[in-house]
């Protein structure tokens, strides 16, 4: 009836485990009360559940992220405390069943939920603005993608309280992850949720790709689109070229697990070494994937924050699209020790060599637009510059893991483990933070508190070398990743270090949060009254701040690269006479939450083996998607006079 | 009722699969059928046939299936090489890259592997 | 910026700097990158394929298992129904629900047939002992081949929406946005088909 899901499931017996989860279950069910007491049901499922506005959308694509940058923290705090502890002999705390879970949780949560989700949020959110347009290219599209992804993130956590989790890393490698050696359900959570939000991730990728090169303002030729939004299609491009393969090698894995297919299985004439190919042929584009959406804040900020051009547009323009196709060429650097000969070694370890080559034309053209510009620190500044630095060491440390022969001393040793962790960090986290600091005003109509962003910056920034220079040297002197105790006594000192950095970036997280309350607190006394809090360039500086649903009741009528900047040099000679004439705007839809909801459902049950609910979520999926079908009424109309009286007319 | 004929209404780009009214479409398909037809026959005829030189056999049937492949794109998807279509066509171009990539790549890589970690003769005990 | 209609004259604006494309060139553009990621997920398929085409694992090869003629007609009807397919979506363009319905029928009968013809060799290949679960080849096999023929499963299911819609609902623009991103959807399966049964049937030597 229920298929191999039991009372046996809940680990009652694992305190660690139960405590999370019970805490889990408690925050989820205190704020579900609290929205019911406060009434607040309404208002959340009109304004942002249903809604189809890629600014409340790229919104909660960010509040996801910081949620499970909690989650994936918590499961990195364990880790570090578990490795200042079990030296020479000492067990820790975690035993190594529930530590293989973390480690594979806390990389799972990070690259998907985390980094991914941050980085939609802010191309949701700051893209369309950016083409001086009303919505991207598929709104509904768009809320179905978010309620996948929120689905898959359900799944995962559902894996604490139920079940549990794949202890096979975070990119479940066969034979491990074959039903021989995992016979449980946590690869199979993992599978599932993957698809599920990889779908919505894929979706997503292609709306805005079709946003950037179908809509954009009149007169935005490709030559005068913001550089973010040149970094956002590259970043999408590689979204559609490169989850496919995901969802192929997933697919492949669970026929194996399910129907007894040999794909990778040790026997029968399985290859697992296909498995590792086709994964990081994902794998590499994914990280580009990240980083290039973090290159494009960087580049907006940097401009803005120096009060310049960005020095090197076309330069950067270049830069960014021979990274998209270069990043597929690279992939086997993550397999140098799986046995390839050394010329095909070589080739690869080469193309990963030539690919920093436009990175770095993108740093020196960020150095140069700093470069004689009247620099203001504000705060997304301090996050660039900190990038700069950061993300270059993690650089070098790539280029040096690039050549084979090294890297078959440093492949999975906490040295590989530094740099990415130097890059990811440095690069794509802070471009988040850079990101959420830059464009808060603009969402929420006011400023987040500096001092408290300052401080935050600081610990973030000091906490991770603390954090992570430590394991450079530990990879050098011979410890591997995703080990839960070691031998060594020497090594201990520096693991100690490590968590300390831990701490402090803990105390970061505390300081970001402190941050938020205390600015929607003092909102009143930091409002944004014009729009533009940082003198910025691009066309979103000019809306109000925040923008109506419509964003631009009249498209502006672009003429130049950085058309805000050039319309405030111009004194700001608005076309008044251009008549304001009555839009269309698509309405809110359940579409999303329904289909995330039988989604989830489905996962739930292919995961116990529950095949009548699997065969009701799918049904579910179905027949939302024909009564969707079928709706004939998908747009309101807002007069003219309703926009002229809204009182937020501008440009 | 959206006036869907040439790519006037649409800012002068096409949309992928737009094709003219009436007779000149219907010209096209049948083309396109006839075309895919007798390449779809070589093919077969190739793959057994003793008059082909032997490996080359595969080329040429590699060649074949990229000539119809290339008849769908053309008369039946309506892919051209003017300006109006330069967004479908790189879009393709990029899908075409990557899935060459995939799967030559893959093909060479695990080549190379497999030949590098060859099992030996006699199978390890791993009990 | 000079204006064509200000001016008078016809000043070529470039292509990419008309403001946003309307809705149906914007639609089928999704579409035509929804149906690039799905040859993706064929390549990822087809690669494994590749691969493993020799790991027979001492069981049945291709050239045992598969039949010429067999594929020959399969092949034969889906090249048809995307001509029933194209002459749909003439009949939408000119707006001839006879045409439209009748297309349509033959491009269901059409794929209907290859469908069935192509469970008819599954089946026949799980009764000689070569199922999916016997090889790593037998499973790469079934899996190219059986997911794309789900994909045709989906699209004769959505051709069937499509008519109830189109009889509903009339050939309002929604409806003929859809109609023509099925017709992409049936022409790229048939594309994916040529490479199915040039690699894994033509191929098996």
């Amino acid at each position: 009836m229920l298929g191999r899901l039991d009372w046996s499931a809940i680990p009652l017996d694992q305190p660690i485990p139960l405590i999370a989860a019970g805490i889990v279950l408690l925050t989820a069910l205190a704020l579900l009360g609290l929205f019911t007491v406060k009434g607040w049901w309404p208002y959340l499922w009109n304004e942002w559940i249903t809604s189809v506005d890629h600014k409340r959308i790229g919104v909660m694509y960010v509040m996801l992220a910081f949620v499970m940058l909690m989650r994936g923290f918590v499961d990195a705090i364990m880790m570090r405390t578990q490795l200042a502890m079990a030296a020479n002999g000492a067990q820790g705390y975690l035993p190594p069943e529930h530590y293989n879970q973390i480690f594979s949780a806390h990389g799972t949560i990070m690259i998907f939920f985390v980094a991914m989700t941050f980085m939609v949020g802010l191309m949701n959110f700051a893209v369309p603005l950016q083409l001086g347009v009303r919505d991207v290219a598929f709104p509904v599209l768009n809320s179905v993608s978010f309620w996948l992804t929120a689905g898959g993130v359900l799944l995962i956590n559902l894996s604490l309280v139920i079940g549990e989790f794949a202890k096979t890393g975070w990119l479940v490698y066969p034979p491990l992850s074959e039903l021989t050696y995992s016979p449980g359900v946590g690869v199979d959570y993992y599978l599932w949720a993957l698809q599920i939000s990889g779908l919505g991730t894929l979706l997503s990728g292609i709306n805005l790709t079709a946003t950037i090169l179908k809509l954009r303002a009149p007169g935005m030729g490709y030559m005068r689109m913001p550089i973010f939004c040149w970094t956002a299609l590259a970043s999408n491009l590689l979204i559609i070229a490169a989850f496919p393969i995901l969802t192929a090698t997933f697919a492949m894995l669970l026929l194996d697990r399910y129907l007894g297919f040999h794909f990778f299985t040790n026997d029968l004439g399985g290859n697992a070494m296909m498995y590792v190919n086709l994964i990081w042929a994902w794998g590499h584009p994914e990280v580009y994937i990240l980083i290039l959406p973090a290159f494009g804040v960087f580049s907006e900020v940097i401009a803005t924050f120096s009060r310049k051009s960005l020095f090197g547009y076309r330069s950067m323009v270049a830069a960014t699209m021979a990274i998209c196709v270069l990043s597929f060429l690279v992939w086997l650097h993550h397999f140098f020790t799986m046995g390839a000969g050394a010329d095909v070694n070589a080739f690869f370890g080469i193309m990963t060599m030539i690919i920093a080559i436009p990175t770095g034309v993108k740093i020196f053209n960020w150095l140069f637009t700093l470069y004689g510009g009247r620099i203001h620190f504000g705060l997304p500044l301090y996050w660039a510059l900190g990038f700069m630095v950061t993300f270059v060491i993690g650089g070098m440390s790539g280029v040096l893991l690039a050549i084979p022969p090294v890297d078959f001393n440093l492949h999975n040793s906490l040295f590989l483990v530094a740099h990415f962790h130097n890059v990811i960090i440095g690069g794509v986290l802070f471009g988040a933070f850079s990101g959420y600091n830059y464009w808060f005003p603009k969402a929420f109509g006011f400023k987040l508190n500096e001092p408290l962003g300052k401080a935050a910056f600081w610990c973030w920034f000091v906490g991770f070398y603390l954090a992570f220079m430590p394991l450079y040297l530990l990879g050098l002197m011979g410890a591997t990743r995703r080990m839960q105790h070691y031998d060594d006594p020497t090594w201990q000192p520096l693991m100690i270090i490590a968590l300390g950095g831990a701490v402090l970036i803990l105390l970061g997280i505390v300081f970001t949060i402190l941050q938020l309350v205390v600015s929607i607190r003092n909102r009143d006394q930091n409002l944004d009254e014009t729009g533009d809090p940082w003198n910025g360039r691009t066309l979103e500086w000019s809306t109000v701040s925040p923008p109506p649903a419509w964003n631009y009741a009249v498209l502006p009528k672009v003429t130049s690269l950085d058309a805000f900047w050039k319309t405030k040099q111009d004194g700001d000679s608005h076309d008044r006479s251009e008549p304001v004439e009555a839009i269309e705007v698509p309405q809110n839809t359940m579409l999303g939450i329904t289909l995330s909801f039988f989604a989830v459902i489905m996962g739930f049950a292919m995961i116990w083996h529950i095949w009548w609910m699997a065969i009701f979520g799918g049904l579910g999926l179905v027949v939302a998607c024909l009564i969707y079908a079928w709706r004939t009424s998908t747009e309101t109309e807002i007069s003219a006079h309703d926009l002229t009286a809204s009182g937020v007319l501008r440009a | 009722m959206a006036d869907t004929s040439g790519s006037q209404s649409n800012n002068g780009a096409k949309a992928p699969g737009e094709h003219g009214k009436g007779k000149a479409a219907i010209k096209s398909y049948v083309a396109g059928l006839t075309l895919a037809f007798l390449l779809t026959m070589a093919s077969f005829w190739a793959a057994q046939t003793d008059l082909v030189y032997a490996p080359a056999v595969p080329v040429l049937l590699a060649a074949l299936a990229i000539g119809q492949m290339g008849v769908h794109l053309v008369f039946f998807l309506h892919i051209s090489s003017g300006p109006e279509d330069t967004n479908n066509v790189l879009a393709l171009a990029f899908g075409v890259f990557v899935v060459g990539l995939v799967v030559l790549g893959s093909m060479m890589i695990i080549h190379n592997l497999n030949v590098n970690m060859m099992p030996t003769a006699h199978p390890m005990d791993m009990g | 910026m000079s204006d064509a209609s200000a001016t008078g004259h016809e000043t070529k604006i470039p292509l990419s700097e008309r403001g946003p494309a309307s809705k149906e060139m914007v639609v089928r553009f999704g579409f035509w990158l929804f149906l690039l990621s799905d040859i993706v997920v064929f390549a990822g398929l087809f690669a494994a394929y590749a691969v493993l085409s020799k790991s027979t694992a001492g069981g049945p090869t291709g050239p045992e298992l598969f039949s010429r003629t067999h594929t020959f007609i399969e092949t034969t009807s889906l090249l048809l129904s995307s001509f029933t397919c194209g002459l749909m979506t003439v009949g939408v363009e000119i707006r001839q629900r006879m045409l439209i319905y009748l297309s349509a029928l033959g491009t269901f009968v059409l794929g209907i047939g290859f469908l069935g013809l192509e469970l008819s060799e599954f089946i026949d290949l799980v009764a000689r002992g070569a199922g999916p679960t016997h090889s790593a080849f037998l499973s790469a096999f079934f899996a190219l081949v059986a997911t794309h023929g789900l994909h045709v499963t989906a699209g004769l299911l959505w051709l069937i929406v499509m008519m109830v819609q189109v009889a509903t609902l009339g050939l309002r623009d929604m409806v003929v946005r859809r109609l023509f991103c099925f017709s992409l959807f049936w022409h790229a399966l048939d594309i994916v088909w040529v490479g199915v049964f040039t690699i894994v049937y033509l191929g098996a030597s």
